[in-house]
């Protein structure tokens, strides 16, 4: 299974409390990923990535296994340890402030 | 006994103030959506359980959340607001072309006779609306196509489709204001369009007739005169018996004729409410007085309503959809300020409370009468 941690307003938004869990056929991408979260989830459509050109928002940045993935192409293979369930995926809400 | 309650969209969440028909007690609950920005919250005529919340962060764009049973609990419905042609071009700040953009959905207009279709005003300025309660969005594209549409400039606040009148007796009729394009009819249920900006006067504006380019902040309407509209421009109080055909300025005594909302009294139709602010360079009220002005006469002739109001060192603003009446026999008129007060009046604006002090900045305000 797939790790995927939302930040907080997702994870309201969708109604759900810590890490969640996806079930990933075929390759493990960021597309792949963020399909099958917008699928069990259809309310996060538009919240991360564009609905139609699946961008990403440019508030909004992915990490995982202590890589920023932000602007890696959305069909490279993610890490193994994130694949394997070891690491989670990480959706960030960007920080900024002065 | 009936009873009202009252929508406060803000800064940081929406709230939901209830009280008896006495509205002298007040229940409060919320935030709703805590930490998104909240800036519209409208029930449907149709069925006062059925509301609607357009909530939005810069974070995470658009989320618009439906409530069945009068907000004690919402769920999310579709967030896809695409434009439905080509978008083309208006004009930035600085003069230069610049492509339309979705940013957020500023009002929501739920239909008088059928809790699943509403519509909504959208940043960059377009119409759209739903037939199915929220779950899809379509937009009524000939707004935004209006052969005027390249020439359309954004207020301070964007470019921004903030008023949406549904006229309650010509069918068909509908009215849109947008900042800072001016204000629109249709009579045709949305499927065509025409400016109605004949006879506003807006400093600044090279070309004194201009046909759009004015920046309306409000339009209100009584349903016993759907012919009759008034209008808070951004200097400049107005009034039009023909439907938009035509303007002329009603400020009158007023101290200042800038500022945001408007409104009508619930059962009065001649009698009006703004609140005064001092210039758009300052947005806070003249001598630190927070006054609304209460026209019985549609205009010209206005006096200042102080009693529970604060009269000294008082420094917000009132934003243009923060003002709204109630229909119960007394009619209650309630407006937010940006400091985070809703202050209500059970008695046509003599006297005022306030309901809460301390919300986040309010945006809207928006009353239910309930039975």
């Amino acid at each position: 299974m797939i790790r995927v941690v939302l930040p907080g307003h997702l994870r309201t938004l969708a109604s759900v409390d810590g890490e969640v869990l996806l079930d990933v056929p075929g390759a493990v991408t960021q597309r792949t990923v963020l399909d099958a979260l917008e699928d069990r989830y259809p309310m996060l459509c538009g919240t991360i990535r564009d609905h139609d050109t699946h961008k990403r928002r440019a508030f909004v940045r992915f990490y995982a296994c202590q890589e920023d993935l932000s602007n890696e192409p959305p069909d490279a293979p993610l890490p193994e340890r994130v694949a394997s369930g070891d690491e989670p995926y990480l959706v960030v809400g960007s920080m900024a402030g002065g | 006994m009936s009873g009202v309650r009252v929508l406060v969209g803000t800064r940081k969440g929406a709230f939901i103030l209830t009280a008896d028909g006495k509205r002298d007690s007040w229940q409060v609950s919320g935030p709703h959506f805590g930490g998104w920005e909240v800036y519209h919250v409208k029930g449907s005529p149709a069925d006062p359980n059925r509301l609607y919340a357009s909530q939005s962060t810069g974070w995470h764009g658009q989320v618009i959340q439906r409530s069945d049973d009068g907000g004690a609990t919402w769920n999310p419905v579709g967030n896809k607001f695409g434009y439905a042609t080509e978008p083309g071009e208006h004009l930035w700040y600085d003069g230069t072309p610049r492509p339309w953009q979705f940013t957020r959905v500023w009002h929501l207009e739920p239909t008088a006779d059928d809790p699943d279709t509403v519509y909504a005003g959208a940043e960059d300025a377009a119409l759209f609306r739903t037939t199915d309660g929220g779950q899809e969005w379509q937009e009524l594209t000939a707004l935004r196509e209006h052969p005027t549409g390249p020439k359309w400039q954004p207020g301070a606040g964007g470019m921004c489709l903030h008023t949406i009148l549904l006229d309650p007796v010509v069918k068909g009729r509908m009215f849109a204001a947008i900042s800072a394009a001016g204000a629109f009819r249709s009579d045709d249920a949305g499927a065509s369009w025409q400016p109605i900006n004949r006879g506003l006067k807006s400093e600044g504006i090279p070309d004194p007739e201009a046909e759009v380019g004015h920046c309306v902040h409000r339009i209100a309407q009584h349903p016993s005169r759907p012919d009759t509209l008034f209008m808070q421009k951004h200097w400049d109080v107005m009034r039009s018996d023909d439907a938009g055909g035509s303007w002329r300025e009603v400020s009158g005594n007023l101290p200042t004729d800038f500022g945001f909302p408007i409104d009508v009294h619930a059962h009065e139709p001649e009698t009006i409410y703004v609140v005064p602010i001092e210039s758009d360079l300052f947005h806070v009220p003249p001598e630190g007085r927070l006054r609304v002005y209460r026209s019985r006469t549609g205009g010209d002739d206005w006096e200042p309503l102080t009693e529970g109001l604060p009269q000294r060192d008082c420094y917000v603003n009132v934003l243009r959809d923060a003002m709204a009446v109630d229909s119960l026999d007394d009619c209650g008129v309630y407006f937010g300020t940006t400091g985070g007060q809703v202050y209500a009046s059970a008695d046509s604006g003599d006297s005022w409370a306030p309901i809460v002090r301390d919300l986040p900045a309010v945006l809207s305000v928006e009353v239910q009468t309930l039975p």
